[in-house]
């Protein structure tokens, strides 16, 4: 085999921020080559480098042989390196045929679409897939799977030498994961390169042939997955002797024996959409019960049934004896907190300083007369801003500067500071450095011990493992099964959600 | 507590200056002025200048809230003149003749409901039935002008009512009313942005709209009651203008106001897309407006450049803030 | 072509209800003038309703254009005022001078549009308010604030006076010629492709590799173009240049499209709903004057401002209630 990218001591720093610090990767053809690393470790940087979307700093890129000097996507597609990104970056608006044709239209006369032919080439590679859609439909009207995978069919439409797949599978079920490893296949079958990112460790020893592994933007090791171990590769990403986390565990939320109160918050039945079919939990004072599954399970939509953000279509959903909210404010006063899973979204106001993302969730308990008591408002904020450890300049300096860890304990902070009896969190930990992610876990804990109750959503299997009381299994919509801890390990909970049609005792 | 005050106070000042130049530019203006035009610092000067920046300054105001949140409002100008076409025919009833007193309390008092109830119909096409703002307000825009004219069938009213012109001719210290009106409006719109819940809700939609919601804003409320406010300012402006002139003419009251406080108010600072509600800035904005129309008008440049010059001011203006933020 | 691509009118209905109800609502009212009113459906109201439209429909062409990119031209009014004085300037030349120059100068503001925005990274409200004023200035300073008389021995006002087979004035020819050529590019070319895809999502246009800004720049010039050769008609119909004309036209460009169905998020639209869009919001005022003629009623000119307003109103509530089930979808997994 020869080698086809070569990416040596790549630089590049935001605001004097470095992101890459010398990091490098070296892909043969006809290779599936997997790049791992936590949150922040620069692999979509690199990436993004290696695309022309952002420039290098420094460092030589070589592809097929020739120094590379790519500028922008398109240049990246017309060199042959074709990538589907984390992000949908497709145009939901549009029709099927024009989001995998866009750009390679074929023509008539030099100028105009040929339609029946773009369809006819859309339908075609399609099949590939084995996906069968109407292309002229919008593509927003199809499921995020099917989106997903037309993105896919795009880049490789693009007879591509280099496909990069940026966490193609987050939002697939297994038989489409399946379906993907079967194109994966195939084009390393026809000598075309993968790049392949992904935190699903145990997708890269069914697919992929070497790995590079990242840490703080610098490349740490570059190995065979025939000759390594899912620790090893782990130990390798947080940067510590795997002897260390066998020993340790890989969370600080140490079994918290289930000391049930009474049920404060209870679900039956609950259907909001296609998206959320059938939703039942209970949860008791003094408890965490984790919501398990898949990405696209239902669980976030669960978590905005119990906030009162989505309005229940049957179903019912009690909260200390009485009806539950229908919208956040009323949620928030019934004593209701929920941290969102998309921070930048649904989370921090960017412009705004942290104490006054801080307190927003706290201004109606803060006023008087309409009038903020300003006092009382820094007295909180510096409360919180010493307990949680929250790394700032000072109160008033912009959330948007700050790091992401902190700025998810800001967050997290202006959901404590209401004190609410129920504290519903969506990720907690997702995209912050594994030190924050410790601390964030040991807050939690603590003030469940407080006699609180949390319902913890995490695609990290650890943290619900060794964080909840019980587990609440979803799978497409619909709960599936429940663990209770002490007992649950991570097979048990991998079982769960492989087995989802059998009843497990 | 009175240092950390002072201590606030003293770095906004600092923002501001940092903020968009605006000051830079009024220094530069006003040492233009004192330079090249005849009779500038002369009390008569201030007067003209205070009057005419008085409206623009307090329909930008409104506007800034507005903007703070997100929208905008096309609807200031139609607003203007039907609560300035309303005041003359109240007062001018035979009820108004009747009762002099009552007569222009009411006419004051009237109008800005009307004007209150056009910002509340704003308001909930934008926060109720989630129309952009663009197109929401253009129904008023459009429409609001016409029942004014239908009001007054078109007519240009002219009256003589010294309590009513006091609006826009009386003087409190040597200085115009409206001047007055303007700064204390503008002090008590700064009190509600900085320390009521309802002006951290305007920001915070502004700033992210679904965050503020999940963090338990009342976020349709807020944007109603910004509406509100820009209707009811709007609705004050236009009966200066009436005030002022001892005249309504419901075509040309008001007429491309909506785009002189829209400029007042990014020349001052604030971001179209929300979460920044410059208050004072948008006075400064005017007072730019005011003054670039007034310096090219007293050195006998034509009224039409100084359109072109009111172009290219918005333009640096928003290329500055932009370049700022990158 | 009996094949899966052939036009099916269902699904078509299905995907554009407001389209469907434009043209619906057109052509009742159409049916209603026509048995109402005598006159209605003659030569002379058909052409002059036509003739003044003309401006108005391709405006809103323009307009359709930058709207669909999810951007705004505010500039579209004053632009056409100064293209007007220009073209009366130049109509000795005839109009074979006077329209292309006109059109010319029209697209250099569309230009100036698409730098600020694109290069500048100017918002396009703002952008293109700051034209709006600009070209309004420049149109009252070239002309000394004062109508300008066009040449009337030249040809340049056949084009607004004549009519093509003593029927459709040159101008609507001209008009539909245009809108037939911009169809063609939205619906059949990569260009109009991008287009409605950079409306769907610019960043996600970007990563495809798509010409975003070149796409971006020719919708602000195409508008510019449009608004010239508003400016052309309107001097030729007047017989004038005409400095303080176009107040307001942006706004009623937008409302045209905006009847017409384009979401002015960007991402969808149509031409032909926006013509239908026009024609309808220039078919209410016309009604209106014919109903004033027949003196069952007494609207005065401002009348027609509060209903057009209103009608604007109707329109847009029954939006919110076509989208309403399509928009409640979405929160992410």
């Amino acid at each position: 085999m020869t080698v086809l990218l070569e990416m040596n001591a790549i630089q590049k720093a935001f605001n004097g921020v470095p992101a890459l610090a010398g990091a490098s990767v070296e892909i043969e053809r006809g290779e599936v080559h997997a790049l791992i690393g936590q949150n922040g470790a620069g692999k979509s940087t690199m990436i993004k480098v290696l695309t022309g979307v952002y420039r290098r700093d420094d460092g030589q890129i070589s592809f097929n042989g020739q120094d590379s000097v790519l500028t922008n996507p398109r240049e990246a597609q017309a060199a042959g390196i074709a990538t589907i990104y984390q992000e949908l970056t497709l145009v939901p608006l549009r029709s099927v045929t024009e989001n995998v044709m866009m750009g390679y239209e074929p023509k008539r006369f030099g100028a105009f679409i040929d339609w029946s032919a773009a369809h006819a080439r859309t339908r075609e590679i399609l099949t590939r897939f084995g996906i069968d859609i109407d292309v002229k439909m919008p593509l927003g009207t199809y499921s995020t799977a099917i989106q997903q995978l037309v993105a896919i069919a795009r880049a490789v439409s693009l007879d591509a030498k280099l496909v990069i797949m940026d966490e193609p599978t987050s939002s697939l079920d297994t038989s489409e994961v399946k379906t993907l490893f079967g194109v994966v296949r195939s084009l390393r079958d026809a000598g075309v390169s993968v790049l392949y990112v992904s935190h699903f460790l145990d997708e890269l020893f069914e697919i992929c042939d070497r790995v590079t592994t990242m840490r703080d933007g610098k490349t740490v090791g570059c190995v065979k997955l025939a000759e390594t171990t899912k620790l090893d590769l782990i130990a390798g990403m947080l940067g510590r002797a795997s002897s260390d986390i066998a020993a340790a565990g890989m969370t600080e939320f140490g079994g918290g024996a289930a000391k049930k109160g009474e049920i404060l918050l209870e679900a039956k039945d609950v259907a909001t959409g296609p998206r959320l079919s059938k939703f039942d939990m209970s949860l008791h004072r003094g408890e965490i019960v984790g919501l398990g599954g898949l990405l696209g399970a239902g669980r976030t939509e669960a978590a905005r049934a119990l906030f009162g953000v989505d309005a229940l279509r049957s179903g019912s959903i009690t909260l200390k004896g009485a009806a539950a909210p229908s919208q956040p404010a009323d949620a928030i006063s019934a004593g209701l907190g929920y941290l969102t899973e998309d921070r930048k979204a649904e989370g921090i106001i960017p412009d705004m300083s942290v104490r006054e993302n801080l307190t927003l969730a706290l201004l109606p308990r803060m006023t008087k007369g309409g009038q903020i008591d300003r006092a009382r408002e820094r007295e909180i904020v510096q409360h919180y801003i010493d307990a949680l450890d929250i790394k700032t300049a000072d109160m008033e300096q912009p959330i948007r500067e700050l790091s992401g860890g902190n700025q998810q304990k800001v967050l997290l902070a202006r959901w404590l500071a209401i004190e609410p009896d129920i504290l519903i969190l969506d990720e907690p930990t997702r995209g912050v450095d594994i030190g924050a992610k410790r601390e964030i876990q040991l807050i939690i804990r603590d003030y469940v011990d407080r006699g609180y109750s949390v319902v913890l959503i995490s695609s990290e299997f650890e943290e619900l493992v060794e964080g909840a009381d019980r587990i609440v299994v979803l799978n497409e919509g619909r709960c599936v099964t429940e663990l209770t801890n002490p007992g649950i390990t991570e097979h048990k909970l991998v079982q769960a959600l492989a087995h989802t049609n059998e009843a497990i005792v | 507590m009175s240092m950390t005050t002072s201590e606030i106070t003293g770095k906004s000042m600092l923002q501001v200056l940092r903020g968009h130049g605006g000051v830079v530019a009024l220094v530069a203006i006003l040492l233009f002025n004192m330079a090249f035009t005849p009779n500038f610092f002369q009390l008569q000067t201030l007067f003209v200048n205070i009057s005419q920046v008085a409206t623009i300054a307090i329909v930008a105001m409104g506007m800034t809230l507005v903007i703070a949140t997100g929208g905008i409002d096309l609807s200031v100008g139609a607003i203007m003149a039907l609560a300035g076409a309303l005041a003359p025919l109240i007062f001018l009833s035979e009820f108004g003749t009747a009762y002099p007193v009552l007569g222009v309390a009411l006419a004051i008092a009237l109008p800005l409901l009307v004007a209150l109830a056009c910002g509340l119909f704003n308001g909930i096409m934008v926060a109720k039935l989630n129309v952009q703002p663009i197109i929401a307000t253009l129904i008023l825009f459009i429409s609001g002008r016409g029942v004014a004219q239908v009001l007054t069938n078109g007519n240009l009213q002219t009256f003589s009512n010294p309590q009513f012109s006091y609006l826009g001719t009386g003087k409190i210290l040597g200085l115009p009313f409206q001047g007055w009106l303007a700064v204390a409006i503008a002090v008590v719109l700064y009190l509600v942005i900085s320390r009521t819940t309802f002006g951290r809700y305007v920001l915070a939609i502004g700033g992210n709209e679904r965050a503020a919601r999940l963090s338990g804003g009342p976020v349709a409320r807020v944007k109603i009651g910004v509406y509100m406010i820009c209707g009811a300012l709007a609705g004050l402006a236009g009966l200066i203008v009436v005030a002022i002139n001892s005249a309504s003419d419901a075509a040309r009251n008001g007429s491309l106001m909506e785009l002189d406080a829209i400029a007042a108010a990014v020349v001052g600072g604030a971001l179209l897309q929300g979460g920044r509600a410059p208050i004072f800035g948008a006075i400064l904005g005017a007072v730019i407006i005011q003054l670039v129309k007034y310096t090219l008008l007293a050195n006998g440049v034509e009224d039409e450049v100084a359109l072109i010059a009111k172009a290219g001011i918005i333009l640096v203006a928003v290329y500055v803030q932009q370049a700022r933020k990158e | 072509m009996l094949n899966s691509d052939a036009f099916d009118l269902r699904k078509y209905m299905q995907r554009h209800p407001q389209s469907v109800a434009v043209w619906i609502a057109l052509l009742a009212l159409i049916l209603f003038g026509v048995l109402r009113y005598d006159n209605f459906g003659g030569s002379y109201n058909f052409g002059s309703f036509l003739n003044y439209n003309s401006m108005f429909i391709v405006i809103a062409l323009g307009m359709c254009f930058v709207i669909i990119t999810g951007g705004i031209d505010l500039s579209v009014g004053s632009v056409a005022a100064f293209s007007s004085v220009i073209a009366a300037y130049l109509s000795p030349y005839g109009i074979e001078v006077a329209l292309p120059l006109a059109v010319l100068v029209g697209m250099s503001f569309g230009a100036f549009n698409a730098f600020c925005i694109i290069a500048l990274r100017i918002p396009p409200f703002i952008a293109t308010l700051a034209t709006m004023l600009g070209a309004k200035g420049a149109a009252l300073v070239i002309s000394g604030a004062s109508t300008v008389a066009v040449d009337w021995g030249s040809n340049f006002t056949n084009m607004g006076m004549n009519k093509a087979l003593g029927l459709f004035p040159w101008s609507i020819v001209l008009v539909t010629v245009v809108g037939i050529a911009l169809w063609i590019v939205l619906e059949m070319t990569s260009l109009g492709r991008t287009i409605l895809a950079i409306g769907g999502g610019e960043d996600a246009s970007k990563l495809m590799g798509l010409k975003v800004n070149r796409a971006k720049a020719f919708v602000y010039i195409i508008s510019g173009g449009c608004a010239g050769l508003a400016g052309v008609i309107l001097a030729s119909g007047f017989g004038a240049g005409q400095p303080l004309e176009g107040v307001a036209w942006e706004l009623s460009a937008i409302a045209a499209v905006v009847v017409g169905g384009t979401l002015l998020t960007g991402g969808l639209g149509s031409i032909p709903a926006t013509v239908a869009g026009a024609l309808l919001l220039g078919l209410v005022f016309n009604i209106l004057n014919f109903e004033n003629g027949r003196g069952t009623i007494s609207f005065s000119a401002y009348w027609q401002m509060v209903i057009r307003g209103m009608f604007l109103f109707a329109v847009i509530l029954f939006q919110t209630r076509m989208t309403k089930g399509q928009k409640s979808k979405g929160a992410s997994a």
